[in-house]
């Protein structure tokens, strides 16, 4: 049988997304279901003098307006931080309480304080224009930068600051710029985007009075994880009252990961007001309230000496979390950014140090790549500046710092067991034809245009991750996966994972795994996700976390499921199990060739017994049934790495960039699907050269966001990117069995620097703030051909 | 309120809806037709993408009463005795989709392209889809699967 991993496998999920079958949360609708809308705070920073409601529940249809006194009444839990990050001084992170309705002071525009629940949808917005808030205005702190200057915003939380971590060694650091040959400085500020996921939040309670169960059908990214927050954070039910169903999900991106507002408000007023109650987000809320990503203001440094060996790092940064700490608000500028920001090079000395500051701007979470893009736009914008400076060419000076022999002892954490950097920059090289862009440089010059080359080496920490080692850091929880594998009587395969797929293609991808492991053909396994009530507990889908964790998963318990065959084929067969080997699907007993097919083997672990004879075929101590659950915890975290290479051509008149070819060489270990690899680094790679060259939020000083639809936030479109040019080098991660490192993150995660670096190499080493918009680069141009007229 | 009669994926119907109602809306909500998704409330992400008398339409643009009398197709009405325009199959095939959630609108305004253009380039693909928003795929596969369909329609 010839082995699916590998193959370009059509995705089994497909027919229902193509034929309108597809069942997002919006689309579910439940008998007697009301409608809820959120009165939100239109102010940034405001206390909240007086709320009255008096005259919006006399509004038609209206059932019921619960507030921030009602929460708090209930003793409903707030929201959490699921990371606890100490500071330099040793103190713990300081975090504001975050009830899910405020009740006494509102910390952002959105900030919801009163759900009005109706009996239809306009009906819940007319009456939600009737609730009163009487609020007193406070000056808002919105700027990154400046948040340790402004008013404080929290109670107790002074400078507005969450705790001031370092990684590294300071004293070492400074040894190393002592004996440096040339220091090369950058400031960055890495812009804040807004995830933007298609499918709006949205969430439909439910409550069974006979029952006390609550049934919340949510956009999750982790529906066991959610359920988990929610139950001993958020008080809402106890778990096994309490089932979270997130059924298909239209993209997520890091997004969809906390636990929000919405979930906690509506299952708990859907047990109050004993009805069903639906709330789909608008864009304009999205815009508002879905957590943020990026928003870090760095001042980094390289120590180099002058044949351009890398001598030391600093990293100084101020990264923004928003009004509240949320689930991996903390973590991601921290151990997800710290570790990665000496890139793939030995650096012998380094350190990170971030100070986490709160602002009157939206919660700032976990992102497409998280942490890892900040850390690489740092250091990949730093080695790119040391090139001009020291002039040597920006691949060679990259292969020099490579680390020369894997397993690479990462200068601040990690251990990486596998990689060949060089190997993945000569690739990206040949394809891009690196050497002939001085050719191409003088064509555009010819015609009056500005070319430029931009390189990013990179590698990640993802396939997050070890439990022991995340806890000891700070993580709430362990960070394994669980997977169960469950025959049918007659042969059918059903895969329960705990992560959640909302575009993964985990129904395709998984099922291709457990096809290879147990020889059962791929159309008679079917994969389950996204339901607490099916499948034991998973931490979801983040961090490229997936495969290299939940896959793993997945095979162990096919293992397992084969164990156990090997056993009953041996009693059946009158050998010893040690002589059953199994192969495609097949049970063989080596010495006598006699055996039976896993579908047989199924069929007697569920029918134990012959007719006329008192003989059962399962050996003693084997129960009953084949099924088979594993709970997998990496030991160690999986390491993506590669190399991108983006040309533009910039128009000097208009300042419009043009990405006219871009190349990525990216090391994911094994391929389980080659179609759905390249669907992930296109797609990251996309949000990679939208922060790049499009994307922006944007808030004003008091607080109101000044990109708060698709008018205003400029999102990717078809017409912004040229045909992408994707290969591939190949070492296994020599951690886990399948040999794979995951890819959903490359993308986002290498093209910000490889794309800027491009820009800034053809504005002549000037630099410009992503977005690269074309006025700050017409700006740019300007200014170059002014310096270039002085130099004439 | 008003009565508005309509012709849907072939299907007569008829059903009384507030004046200010939306043609999405009309077809999630009054039809339970929810393959026509709502991304945005702008008219600017093309989930909502119908046919309405052979032409593609942002459905959240139109109001029902205003489209009474029409023919109108969605995604749900693409197939024929239970097999996948070419359309889908060209998406299902070249993996022009991942999270599902714009994919309704993107067929239906691939397909009107094809209509009006059988054999676009890889530009004229860009430019038309430049109203339909993915935030999965980079459109890298969507352009392949318009070609791919271009062959077959």
């Amino acid at each position: 049988m010839a082995s699916l991993v590998g193959s370009r496998v059509e995705r089994k999920e497909d027919k229902r997304f193509l034929t309108g079958k597809g069942r997002y949360t919006a689309d579910i609708n439940l008998a007697n279901q009301t409608y809820a809308i959120f009165v939100r705070s239109p102010h940034a920073r405001a206390s909240i003098k007086k709320l009255n409601i008096d005259k919006a529940l006399k509004s038609s249809g209206v059932v019921s307006i619960l507030t921030g006194k009602e929460i708090a009444d209930d003793k409903i839990g707030g929201l959490i931080a699921g990371w606890a990050i100490r500071s330099e001084d040793g103190t713990e992170m300081k975090c504001p309480g975050n009830p899910p309705l405020a009740k006494d002071n509102v910390n952002f525009v959105g900030d919801p304080v009163a759900v009005v629940i109706a009996e239809s949808l306009e009906e819940a917005k007319e009456a939600a224009e009737k609730v009163e808030v009487d609020y007193k205005v406070l000056k808002a702190v919105t700027s990154t930068a400046d948040a340790m200057n402004g008013d404080t915003i929290h109670e107790g939380i002074e400078k507005n600051l969450c705790f001031d971590w370092l990684l590294g060694d300071r004293q070492k650091v400074k040894e190393a710029f002592d004996k440096a040959d040339k220091v090369i400085s950058i400031d960055i500020i890495n812009n804040r985007l807004i995830p933007n996921a298609m499918e709006p939040r949205a969430c439909v309670a439910d409550f069974n009075a006979a029952s006390e169960e609550i049934t919340l059908y949510t956009t999750s990214q982790n529906p066991h994880l959610s359920r988990l927050i929610m139950s001993a954070f958020g008080n809402v039910a106890p778990e096994h009252k309490l089932r979270v169903v997130a059924p298909d999900v239209g993209g997520g991106f890091g997004s969809k990961i906390n636990v929000y507002n919405e979930d906690i408000v509506c299952s708990w007023a859907a047990k109050k007001i004993n009805r069903a109650i639906k709330w789909v987000a608008e864009r304009s809320e999205s815009f508002l309230t879905d957590i943020h990503g990026r928003d870090h203001v760095t001042h980094a440094e390289l120590a180099v000496s002058k044949d351009g060996k890398f001598l030391g790092f600093k990293n100084e940064t101020i990264a923004n979390l928003g009004a509240y700490a949320r689930v991996f608000g903390t973590v991601t500028p921290t151990y997800l950014f710290g570790p990665c920001a000496t890139g793939v090079y030995e650096i012998p000395a380094a350190y990170t140090n971030v100070k986490a500051v709160y602002t009157n701007t939206a919660p700032v979470d976990a992102y497409r790549g998280a942490g890892r893009p900040e850390a690489t736009y740092t250091i990949e914008r730093l080695v790119e500046k040391a090139s001009m400076e020291l002039g040597i060419d920006k691949t060679e000076l990259r292969i020099k710092n490579f680390p020369t022999a894997f397993p690479f002892k990462q200068t601040l954490v990690h251990t990486v067991d596998s990689g060949d950097y060089v190997a993945g920059m000569e690739k990206a090289k040949q394809m891009a034809d690196y050497k002939g862009f001085e050719a191409r440089r003088k064509e555009s010059e010819a015609k009056g245009k500005l070319r430029g080359i931009g390189v990013t080496s990179y590698f990640e920490a993802c396939g997050i991750a070890p439990s022991a080692a995340v806890m000891s850091l700070g993580c709430g929880v362990g960070l394994w996966e669980s997977a169960e594998v469950r025959f049918n009587p007659t042969g059918q395969v059903t895969v329960y994972t705990g992560s959640h797929s909302h575009g993964q293609s985990h129904q395709t991808t998984f099922a291709q795994i457990a096809a290879d492991e147990l020889g059962v053909p791929i159309e008679n396994i079917d994969i389950v996700h996204g339901d607490t009530d099916k499948g034991t507990f998973g931490m979801g889908t983040y961090g490229s976390r997936s495969l290299a964790v939940g896959g793993i998963a997945i095979v162990n318990a096919c293992k397992k499921i084969v164990e156990k065959g090997k056993r009953v084929t041996a009693k059946m067969l009158e050998a010893n199990p040690e002589d059953v080997e199994f192969k495609d699907g097949e049970f063989i007993v080596s010495k006598s060739n006699k055996k039976k097919t896993i579908g047989e083997v199924a069929f007697a672990c569920y029918l134990p017994g012959v007719r006329d004879e008192m003989k059962s075929p399962l050996p003693e101590g084997d129960e009953p049934g084949l099924k088979e659950t594993s709970f997998y915890d990496p030991s160690n975290f999986s390491f993506p790495a590669g190399t991108h290479i983006a040309e533009v051509e910039i128009d000097p008149e208009t300042g419009h960039v043009k990405l006219e070819k871009y190349t990525a060489c990216d090391d994911f270990g094994r391929i389980i699907n080659p179609m759905v690899v390249e669907g992930q680094v296109h797609g990251g790679l996309a949000q990679g050269i939208g922060q790049a060259l499009y994307e922006n939020a944007e808030y004003d000083e008091t607080g109101q966001l000044m990109t708060g639809s698709y008018m205003d936030y400029t999102m990717p479109r078809a017409d912004n990117f040229p045909e992408f040019n994707i290969g591939y080098t190949c070492t296994h991660a020599t951690t886990n069995p399948l040999g794979v490192k995951g890819c959903g993150e490359a993308g986002a995660i290498a093209a910000p620097p490889t794309v800027m670096n491009a820009v800034i190499d053809a504005l002549g080493g000037q630099e410009v703030t992503m977005p690269a918009t074309a006025e700050k680069v017409w700006k740019a141009c300007k200014n170059l051909k002014k310096s270039n007229a002085k130099a004439a | 309120m008003g009565k508005i009669s309509l012709e849907v994926n072939g299907r007569k119907v008829e059903k009384e809806a507030s004046d200010n109602t939306l043609l999405s809306t009309f077809l999630r909500e009054h039809l339970q037709l929810t393959g026509t998704h709502i991304g945005c409330d702008t008219s600017q992400c093309g989930a909502c993408v119908v046919h309405v008398d052979g032409n593609s339409l942002k459905s959240c643009t139109a109001l029902a009463a205003d489209v009474n009398g029409s023919k109108v197709t969605t995604i749900e009405g693409l197939e024929t005795n239970g097999k996948m325009h070419p359309m889908q199959e060209a998406f299902k095939k070249l993996h022009g989709l991942q999270c599902g959630f714009c994919t309704p609108g993107m067929v239906m305004s691939a397909v009107d392209l094809l209509q009006k253009n059988k054999k676009p380039s890889d530009t004229e693909i860009r430019d038309w889809l430049e109203g339909n928003i993915c935030r999965c795929t980079g459109y890298q596969n969507i352009v392949a699967a318009v070609k791919e369909a271009a062959t077959k329609m």
